[in-house]
């Protein structure tokens, strides 16, 4: 047993999660047609490497990863590519994305793949095989695993596999665990020789006894040494930052990254992804996702990327009041546009929602400054002032007062008495920011072209004229390159 | 917004802190008679009312604003705070500043600087200071006890049963008592063997400082206030009262009077907690209550009113803002305090 931390703030709201636990993971039947976005994760994207009317095989690359800060796209069913075109993406905006939709022929027949011999293989290779095997950080952030792994010049001491799966009603990494922990605990050895820790702890919530077990049989029967280590049951511990800061003690830097403090942190289905990658050569065409909330049979399904989530949500029997779904939690998810969604890489958790399960909020009152939201931020943060800020777009003075710190999670506004969307402020106050930066940078650059311009008109005019000047009766004969040019004005 | 929430919202903050002052009413009614009641409901009807009137003139939704509960909490702090004979006039002048000028005129619920009970209590004290240190004698010391009837046309300007002068009803309070008696050279120990002292800090004032400290308690288990400031300022009262105390026990009374008489339970518990215009950073908190601890000890003391609470709480409420910036708690990840900026997004 090791010595844990805690973080300050937290909450503690009803977990739900039972509903989903009581049968094993299923496999979600093939859809009617999958829609696959070709960028699922944080970084460039690369051209599509497929046609429409193109076959594909299962596991056929869609777009490779472009450069090294990328992830590769694949077919995750055999068929056809039916058309390459903008479609809705899960994103709460209902933003277009630009989607290859494959039409199943019902095979499901692989293309050409291999394990890795990762022992013995280059560490470069194994990088290269995430990256094109299309791994990416499942709990979240979607942020290229190989990018994560090859460690950037930092020592990496401490490997962090976070289990915690804190928000409410998710439970697909709790199944992952259940079912899959000796394919974890072979991803984790994966992990460790990429990174080269010297530690590896597994955290999970200890509200997941059976994961725990699960992972402490498989980890024990591991060739490296992995501590299973339960953490106390608080939302949100499952956030990066804090579960560092309750297995080590160490805070990861304002805006920097966990390797700045020794550490790396994977999530537990990143790492089943890795061991499908590495040691049976499938690149990520499928994840085990949450089907639960206003459903008649909740439970966690393995479903190919590309799924329409209104095929996935009626595997699992929505009840005739369903009103909408959730992608992901009910702190940190957000309502879908329409149900022809995808499923995509970071998609977690499907709930389906009713006015009876989530009613809607009492209309916003104002805020009394009792304080309750900073008790509860896990960033240890006044969210009252933030939002007072950012309510007043007053965007320096939110800067100022750490608004980039803020994880997002939700807590303030779990506990606001008032029932202000605090979170909506902030990502509103982010995104104003940014916008601003990027206006002032474009701003910038056309200011530096317009300079140089200007600059370069009056050099050929000054050119011109040294010419015209030397072409007149009686002076010397005129230089021939711009270098003589500038001699002959230097002499004078 | 989230799709999950606790059950919490400012009305039931607001009848929480309500159900919090139940007990001090109780005892209120015990032993100063029933006309304590008379005045919550002058006050009460004066805030709705005065509330209602500036939120339809601000073009907000009346209803949900007067369903807060938060005109009816300053009502019963300025209710409680005056003295029960107080004329009616008196007591719904107050309330209706309060709520227009404290409250409306400063951008209504959550925005006002001075806590609106306080305010209502200084504009009072200013204006009428007779009318204000006359405070009815608890019944068991009163020359001829008034009948509830009697109480209540009096507060009506009804004027007192024929043959009854106003000091054989009421009575200064035991920190006025102290003040005047000691400015004629008399010793503090000797004062306090009066009866109005009670065993602590008054009769009928001890057990209603007992009252308060056991709502403020359930509201702090309730967790609508945090142990800072009923902490740091009940104890910096009690350290003064006791360290001047022991240097001049002649001069001085000791700890037990300044802490039982007056408005230091009703001012650590119910006033200095209100979150609105006291700083929200625990180490905020301390500050601002120390201060308040202090400032209402030397007013007390050394200053010409007979409590100090009130004009602790609004000079205290006008530093609030600048503590509150000067004690940033630190942010995770982060060196110093929360103020610290960092890069470029």
């Amino acid at each position: 047993m090791r010595k844990l931390h805690s973080f300050s703030g937290g909450i503690h709201p009803p977990e739900h999660k039972e509903q989903s636990t009581r049968e094993p993971i299923a496999q979600a039947s093939l859809a009617s047609r999958l829609i696959v976005p070709l960028q699922q994760h944080m970084g460039a994207v690369g051209d599509p490497l497929v046609r429409k009317g193109q076959r594909v095989l299962k596991g056929q690359p869609l777009a490779a990863a472009a450069g090294a800060f990328s992830a590769a796209t694949h077919a995750p069913t055999s068929g056809m590519v039916s058309a390459l075109e903008l479609h809705p993406a899960p994103h709460p905006s209902g933003l277009l994305a630009l989607c290859a939709v494959i039409e199943p022929d019902g095979e499901d027949r692989w293309t050409e793949h291999s394990p890795l011999d990762w022992r013995n293989a280059d560490p470069q290779a194994t990088l290269a095989r995430l990256r094109d095997g299309g791994v990416v950080g499942l709990g979240g952030a979607v942020f290229p695993t190989a990018v994560k792994a090859r460690g950037n010049g930092r020592p990496v001491d401490t490997l962090i596999i976070n289990g915690g799966e804190c928000e409410p009603y998710i439970t697909c990494d709790d199944m992952l665990m259940r079912e899959r922990a000796p394919e974890i605990s072979r991803g984790i050895e994966i992990l460790q020789r990429l990174t080269g820790a010297r530690e590896v702890v597994v955290g999970i919530e200890d509200n997941k006894p059976e994961a725990v077990a699960a992972m402490e049989a498989a980890c024990g029967a591991s060739a490296i040494p992995i501590q299973v280590e339960p953490v106390p049951t608080l939302y949100p511990a499952g956030g990066e930052k804090q579960l560092i800061k309750v297995i080590t003690g160490r805070e990861v830097p304002s805006r920097g990254l966990p390797a700045e403090v020794g550490v790396v942190c994977f999530n537990v289905a990143t790492v089943y992804a890795v061991y499908r990658a590495v040691e049976l050569g499938e690149p990520m065409v499928s994840r085990v996702v949450t089907v639960t909330g206003n459903v008649h049979a909740p439970r966690n399904f393995e479903c190919l990327l590309g799924t329409p989530v209104g095929e996935l949500a009626a595997l699992a029997g929505p009840c005739v009041d369903t009103d909408g779904f959730i992608m992901g939690g009910p702190l940190m998810g957000f309502p879908l546009p329409s149900d022809a969604v995808p499923v995509v890489k970071a998609t977690n958790c499907v709930i389906a929602s009713s006015e009876a399960l989530f009613p809607k909020p009492p209309p916003p009152m104002p805020c009394i400054r009792c304080g309750r939201c900073a008790e509860a931020c896990p960033a240890g943060l006044q969210p009252m002032d933030l939002y007072w800020f950012a309510k007043a777009h007053n965007l320096a003075k939110a800067e100022e007062f750490s608004l980039f710190d803020c994880i997002e999670c939700g807590c303030c506004d779990y506990v606001c008495p008032s029932h202000i969307p605090l979170v909506q402020y902030y990502k509103f106050a982010k995104g104003e920011i940014r916008t601003l930066a990027q206006e002032k940078e474009t701003a910038d650059r056309a200011r530096r072209r317009h300079e140089f311009r200007q600059y370069r008109q009056d050099r050929e005019k000054q050119e011109r004229a040294a010419r015209l000047a030397s072409r007149a009766p009686g002076a010397k004969k005129a230089p021939a390159t711009p270098e003589a040019l500038a001699e002959s004005q230097e002499a004078e | 917004m989230t799709l999950v929430a606790e059950q919490a919202s400012v009305s039931r903050i607001m009848f929480q802190v309500l159900a919090a002052l139940v007990p001090a009413v109780a005892v209120y009614v015990w032993y100063f008679g029933p006309v304590i009641l008379v005045q919550l409901g002058l006050a009460s009807a004066a805030a709705l009312l005065s509330e209602a009137v500036m939120l339809r003139l601000r073009s907000y939704p009346v209803e949900p604003f007067l369903r807060d509960g938060s005109a009816l909490v300053t009502a019963w702090l300025i209710a409680l705070s005056f003295p029960p004979l107080a004329p009616w006039w008196l007591t719904v002048t107050a309330t209706v500043f309060a709520i227009v000028v404290a409250k409306h005129l400063y951008g209504g619920l959550g925005n006002n600087l001075f806590n609106p009970a306080m305010v209502g209590y200084a504009v009072a004290i200013i204006s009428f200071p007779l009318q204000m240190t006359r405070w009815s004698a608890p019944t068991a010391l009163a020359a001829v006890p008034l009948g509830f009837a009697e109480q209540v046309a009096y507060v009506f300007g009804g004027g007192l049963p024929a043959g009854l002068g106003l000091d054989a009803v009421t009575l200064a309070t035991p920190l006025d008592t102290l003040k005047t008696h000691l400015a004629l050279g008399e010793a503090a120990g000797d004062i306090m063997k009066m009866p109005v002292f009670g065993f602590l800090g008054g009769e009928g004032g001890e057990i209603l400082a007992l009252a308060y400290i056991v709502g403020g308690i359930w509201l702090w288990r309730q967790r609508v206030i945090t142990w800072h400031v009923p902490v740091m300022f009940i104890a910096t009262v009690a350290v003064l009262a006791a360290a001047f105390h022991a240097a001049n026990p002649a001069q001085y009374a000791g700890a037990p009077l300044h802490l039982a008489g007056g408005a230091t339970m009703i001012g650590a518990f119910f006033i200095l907690t209100d979150p609105v215009s006291s700083p929200t950073t625990p180490r905020g908190k301390l500050i601002y209550a120390g201060g308040a601890g202090f400032l209402t000890y030397v007013i007390r003391v050394w200053g010409g009113y007979p409590d100090g609470v009130a004009f602790a709480t609004l000079l205290m409420n006008l530093a609030a803002p600048m503590i509150e910036l000067h004690t940033q708690p630190r942010v995770y990840g982060q060196r110093d305090s929360g103020r610290s900026g960092g890069g470029k997004p």
